[in-house]
């Protein structure tokens, strides 16, 4: 001890060797934790590389029969086949996010300047847990109960709204999809799935809504959305654009639901009440997954790491966003 | 209130620059308005200022429609949790019993209960030790990691260029798709070990991968509430830097990062599209973590789903045509326990947290 204060006192403070040497390592430990997260980032695009390649410079023909085999001949080259997977996946996020959107901004409004403290708490338990059901029960939730009750409601939809193109019904039958199946039906599944996201993200944000600024809006006579509208959502916009892009990435990369309740297709269309009409990356994948054959496993990589790029472009926008605004 | 006062000088001073021009009609108007400033200054009309009650009317309408609206998306944000919820638990609870709980698929054909008996539909044991050890798999790998990468960047890093690059790449990790994550791992032990190398240490690999940036995240918030005066203190004693971690901050903040971690299994516990890849589907029990393919819960779920619905032959007896349908809704009935008392678990050792933090 003596010697210790002694050496500390000499200006920098020095330990004994043994203390020293362990401070050295723990730095490295975490030094290298640090870094091995990136290698394992860059791992994933390497390896994924490595065993989609032979798509890309492999045997063209057995590319193109493995093509044909997986889409029944209507796809010849990869990127005649990813490109109706990437339109769908595009499509049913947009779709999402479309709905989630103006949901989620009223619950966190909602949250943040409406409802009383207490009530705000129990409220944002509801959105975690909405949050932490998985995926696969939504899928089944979605497969077994909403797309037999859904009916009904999409053909309302079709009724009154038929003469939009998108709601429109199958020009060979005159109707609609029954059971829908369909990628209308998926993408308020994934709307419910990325609801919580957006939610967290945009209340933490309105909170944070400077509360003089409210308060003057107040003074001046303006309603409770007036206020709204020219304190809180003017100072929430990136950041609630930045939870949209967040929640847009996660609706891209979701699986299960997709997998269990839409009936796949490989179209480019815009009838959203038909199905068999679309199909996703990602639930692709996890269809054709367990009976490819060797080229099979590696045109799946290669989609898979398109949809990778298509995310990894989605949150970049997401966090510079983010960044922006917390700059 | 400043910009409100400007543009109120400003007619005053164009006024005076406008009564020399003759071909303004303006002075005219000016006239009696200018006379007076000397005595009173200027009298608005304010009745023609206020505002009309129509006007009025249309902005309270406009605020009880906006309230009713933003209610409205609370509401229907309700529907589907309160539907998933119930629907899970009232389809759920007929099949879930110890049977069910204490068995695996082995046996198990179509509608058709296990041989020789009349009331054994088969059950999840075999998935739930596959969650159970995938899990833990994915846990020991991605704590450490997780914890280390969070002391990195709150207690050594200088915010310099690594910092932010660990910082922004460990973002972008979380939005990796998990069934990108499981090609990963499908694909890094394909080039190592070779082709069909399907077991649940795939999974677990695939499953930290999506969990490293979450147990990174929270660790990290939760490191950096630890007070500086605690480090200061601890380093005016004499200790190290590494010990000062490990005993004092580390300690401090250890309910916060445990919450964190329950919540990361949590959310992992679920994933299914993953292990769908990498570990595959088995119907019997596999114990072991290294070899051969795993069920779990998750994947569980989906296969019976996919399954739909058995066929039962004309002279079956006790043959259920829906059992697949129900074992799956019994399944999913576990796995949303699970997650809840996880998440539970986890805000409640954050709320122990949160009492020890005010006591200081």
């Amino acid at each position: 001890m003596s010697s210790n204060t002694a050496k500390t006192a000499s200006g920098a403070p020095r330990r004994g060797h043994g203390d020293h040497g362990a401070d050295k390592v723990f730095r490295y430990v975490a030094t290298g934790a640090g870094v091995l997260i990136l290698a394992v980032l860059a791992a994933v695009a390497v390896f994924l590389l490595i065993e989609a390649s032979p798509v890309f410079t492999g045997d063209h023909a057995k590319v193109q029969e493995t093509i044909e085999s997986f889409t029944g001949d209507k796809a010849h080259s990869f990127w005649q086949y990813v490109a109706p997977l990437i339109f769908g996946t595009v499509l049913v996020s947009a779709l999402a996010l479309i709905v989630a959107f103006f949901i989620a901004i009223g619950i966190a409004l909602f949250i943040s300047q409406y409802a009383p403290k207490k009530l705000a708490t129990a409220l944002n338990y509801v959105i975690d847990l909405l949050a932490a059901i998985p995926s696969v029960i939504y899928g089944l939730w979605g497969g077994l109960v909403l797309v037999p009750h859904i009916y009904g409601f999409w053909n309302w939809v079709n009724k009154y709204l038929g003469w939009i193109p998108i709601f429109g019904s199958d020009p060979a039958t005159g109707a609609i999809s029954n059971p829908p199946r369909t990628i209308a039906t998926v993408s308020l599944v994934l709307a419910v799935m990325i609801l919580p996201i957006i939610t967290s993200m945009s209340r933490d944000v309105f909170v944070r809504a400077p509360r003089l600024q409210q308060e003057a809006a107040l003074a001046l006579g303006a309603t409770k959305w007036e206020m709204i509208k020219l304190a809180v959502l003017p100072f929430g916009r990136s950041g609630v654009v930045s939870a949209s892009m967040l929640g847009l990435g996660r609706a891209l990369g979701e699986t299960m639901a997709v997998l269990m309740i839409l009936s796949p297709g490989r179209t480019f269309s815009w009838h959203l009440l038909l199905a068999a009409q679309h199909q996703t990356i990602a639930a692709n994948i996890a269809a054709q997954f367990a009976e490819s054959n060797n080229m099979g496993v590696s045109v799946l990589i290669a989609s898979g790491l398109v949809l990778f790029v298509i995310t990894f472009v989605v949150n970049f926008i997401a966090r510079k966003l983010t960044d922006k605004e917390v700059q | 209130m400043a910009d409100a006062t400007a543009t109120a000088g400003t007619p005053s001073d164009s006024e005076k620059k406008v009564i020399p021009t003759p071909l303004t009609p303006k002075p005219a108007d000016n006239a009696p308005k200018a006379d007076k400033p000397k005595d009173k200054g200027p009298t608005p009309n304010f009745d023609k200022l206020a505002p009309k009650r129509s006007y009025l009317n249309r902005r309270k309408r406009k605020d009880i429609a906006m309230h009713v609206l933003i209610v409205a998306a609370f509401i229907v944000a309700l529907i589907p949790l309160i539907s998933v919820l119930w629907t899970v638990i009232a389809n759920g609870v007929g099949r879930l019993d110890g049977y069910f709980l204490t068995h695996n698929m082995r046996g198990i054909v179509g509608g058709n209960p296990a041989n020789g008996t009349t009331n054994e539909y088969g059950g999840i044991y075999h998935a739930m030790m596959g969650t159970l050890e995938i899990t833990l798999g994915a846990l020991i790998i991605s704590v450490p990691i997780g914890i280390f990468t969070s002391i990195y960047l709150v207690e050594y890093s200088s915010k310099g260029k690594l910092y932010h690059a660990i910082s922004f790449f460990v973002d972008i990790m979380s939005g990796v798709p998990s069934i990108v994550a499981g090609l990963f791992a499908f694909s890094l032990f394909t080039v190592i070990l070779g082709k069909g190398t399907y077991n649940g240490f795939v999974g677990a690999v695939a499953l930290s991968v999506l969990m490293i940036p979450t147990v990174v995240r929270s660790s990290e918030e939760m490191l950096k509430i630890v007070p500086n005066d605690l480090r200061e203190a601890s380093y005016a004693l004499g200790v190290t830097k590494s010990r000062t971690i490990t005993k004092v901050v580390l300690r401090t903040a250890l309910s916060g990062i445990v919450s964190g971690v329950l919540l990361a299994i949590a959310r992992v516990i679920g994933e299914t599209a993953p292990l769908l890849i990498a570990a595959g589907t088995i119907s019997s029990t596999n114990f072991n973590l290294f070899s051969g393919r795993m069920m779990s819960l998750p994947v569980y779920i989906y296969n019976e789903y996919q399954q739909g619905t058995a066929t039962c032959t004309v002279n079956a007896v006790n043959c259920v045509p829906g059992i697949r349908m129900e074992r799956a809704w019994a399944a999913s009935l576990v796995l949303i326990i699970l997650v809840l008392v996880l998440n539970l678990i986890g805000r409640l050792v954050a709320k122990i947290f949160a009492v020890d933090d005010s006591q200081k």
